[in-house]
């Protein structure tokens, strides 16, 4: 069944994009990550204009976190406040970001910056996560697990500005969670993803956040992230295609629901044992990318007319 | 010198007399894109009008190109650089069609010359203009290879030698295949009438592709009310998640 998307002016078969929108829901409803990272290098791949697959991306995970965060919230598993203080964070990076892509693309270089931003983000966090709940894995199932103290008194703690963030058990001060969503702002802007792969360990190692709030609140930072993001690209370049999104949405507002189910399922730890994997796969297929040399050394950017 | 300016002119002139001329036809003249568009054939169909009878020489040929509207296009080259690929030199072609195709009777370097190539513009080199690119590298020619390279492979450029049907020297017809991926606007349809190289005559016709219905409202939206669109885009992601979300629960119950 094919499909005449018009903002990317392409016809592609419905079907396709339906179980493409589902197998990113589900994931982003399993790990609590927006899945942008998943989505836009996909489109990508099916012939979707570059411009077109980030802010159409955009629109999707703003769907899927939204069906995500309803259902981890029935959970109670969002900590409301520490998503709001993030999300201050976030705004301010993003619109830093927002302006270093702009400069980037007079260079004609945002590919090259985006590829490599792909890779050590997403390379070093998969890694440090893989290593840690492998070890934390190995630990349970020798049954001598660690009693690992609620929260380990750092320098973090000594900042001032000191909140309470009760969903989260934590009282510390608000600067570290608006750095992080500011850091956070920023690479989403850049990469064009809701940011949710960075988040989830940030809140898990930088803050102390028990995981069982990290997936919804993550989610719950990442609707708006995502939200500003589309209405921006709508604004600004009008590379958002409602048509592609919305066969994208329905596929992945299905996927995100049985997604959240199969994660109440599984383990903590496998849960981030099978995040980590797929970070780094996807690290190293745009690694990969890098480093082969192209079969076609060339490629076309069509300048508007308008 | 004089002299040898009218000695061509005159030279020139038989072929440019119109002893034939082309009466055209097309299937239709507008394409509509709307949600289900899938690509369309056009059929290019017509005679060869003639006032007298065949003039004598080679055999009568037929060339029919359909060009799509032109853009600048941005050509860039990978080179490896500290072990990985980085855009490196570019190259702005000033304006390059969106959509070529060619059909022709015969092989194209037999049914046509170079001069009147380069007078019509009827290859597909001769449709891209890119007037200074020398000034901006040293190889030119392999950036222009690239445009042509990449947007056959996609199946924007073609050239269908043969294609056109052409019987006693009088009726032609040909089906021209338009893409599903296709940009609006005006589509120029030529059509070219060779004897031994040499264009005799030359129709245009246009085609114009719009997107309707749906799709029209969309993209206009888009264009116009950017920020009504964006919210609608929002409206239609939060709605969606929430009554997954609301489905879902009543699903489990």
């Amino acid at each position: 069944m094919q499909i005449y998307l018009p903002i990317a002016e392409i016809s592609v078969n419905a079907l396709l994009l339906l179980g493409l929108g589902g197998i990113v829901g589900f994931m982003s409803g399993m790990f609590g990550v927006g899945g942008g990272f998943l989505i836009t290098p996909l489109l990508f791949f099916i012939g979707i204009p570059p411009a077109v697959a980030v802010a159409t991306g955009a629109n999707q995970v703003v769907a899927s976190s939204v069906s995500g965060v309803l259902a981890q919230l029935k959970r109670k598993a969002v900590d409301l406040r520490m998503g709001l203080v993030l999300q201050a964070g976030g705004l301010v990076g993003s619109g830093l970001g927002i302006w270093v892509f702009k400069i980037l693309s007079a260079l004609g270089q945002v590919d090259l910056f985006v590829q490599l931003s792909y890779v050590l983000f997403l390379g070093v966090i998969g890694a440090l996560m893989l290593k840690e709940s492998l070890g934390a894995l190995r630990r349970v199932h020798k049954g001598n697990a660690q009693v690992r103290r609620a929260h380990t008194h750092t320098w973090v703690h000594k900042l001032p500005f000191k909140m309470k963030f009760r969903a989260s058990g934590l009282y510390i001060s608000v600067l570290p969670p608006l750095a992080i969503g500011a850091g956070v702002g920023f690479m989403s802007a850049i990469m064009g993803v809701g940011g949710g792969f960075i988040m989830v360990p940030a809140m898990i190692y930088l803050l102390g956040m028990p995981t069982k709030v990290v997936v919804g609140t993550s989610l719950f930072q990442i609707i708006f992230v995502s939200a500003f993001t589309t209405l921006l690209h709508a604004m600004t370049s009008g590379t958002v295609d409602v048509m592609l999104a919305l066969l994208l949405i329905i596929g992945g507002v299905i996927g995100a629901q049985l997604g959240a189910r199969v994660g109440v399922r599984l383990r903590a730890e496998q849960l981030r044992i099978l995040l980590a994997l797929m970070v780094l796969a996807v690290s190293l297929k745009v690694c990969a990318d890098l480093v082969l040399t192209p079969s076609e050394p060339f490629n076309l950017t069509v300048e508007s007319t308008e | 010198m004089i002299r040898a300016l009218a000695l061509l002119f005159a030279m020139a002139l038989p072929a440019a007399a119109q002893d034939e001329s082309i009466v055209l036809g097309l299937s239709q003249y507008s394409v509509t894109i709307t949600t289900n568009y899938v690509g369309s054939e056009i059929l290019v169909y017509g005679a060869v009008k003639r006032e007298s009878p065949a003039p004598a020489g080679g055999p009568l040929e037929v060339i029919v190109a359909v060009e799509g509207p032109h853009t600048p296009v941005v050509v860039r080259r990978k080179d490896r650089t500290f072990g990985i690929w980085i855009n490196n030199e570019s190259v702005r072609i000033d304006s390059a069609p969106s959509f070529y195709a060619v059909a022709t009777t015969g092989p194209l370097a037999d049914i046509l010359n170079q001069t009147d190539d380069l007078r019509h513009r009827i290859t597909i080199q001769q449709a891209i203009r890119s007037v200074g690119i020398s000034a901006e590298t040293d190889d030119p020619q392999s950036f222009i290879d690239a445009l042509l390279r990449i947007r056959e492979k996609s199946g924007k450029f073609r050239i269908n030698e043969g294609a056109v049907r052409l019987d006693q020297s009088t009726l032609f017809r040909t089906d021209v295949a338009l893409p599903a991926n296709l940009v609006e606007g005006q589509y120029r349809v030529r059509i070219f009438l060779t004897r031994d190289g040499q264009v005799l005559d030359v129709l245009e016709r246009s085609i114009d592709v719009r997107k309707a219905g749906l799709e029209r409202f969309l993209y206009t939206l888009s264009r116009e009310q950017s920020l009504l669109y964006g919210l609608l885009a929002l409206a239609l992601a939060v709605l969606a998640g929430w009554s997954a979300s609301f489905i879902f629960a009543r699903l489990r119950r």
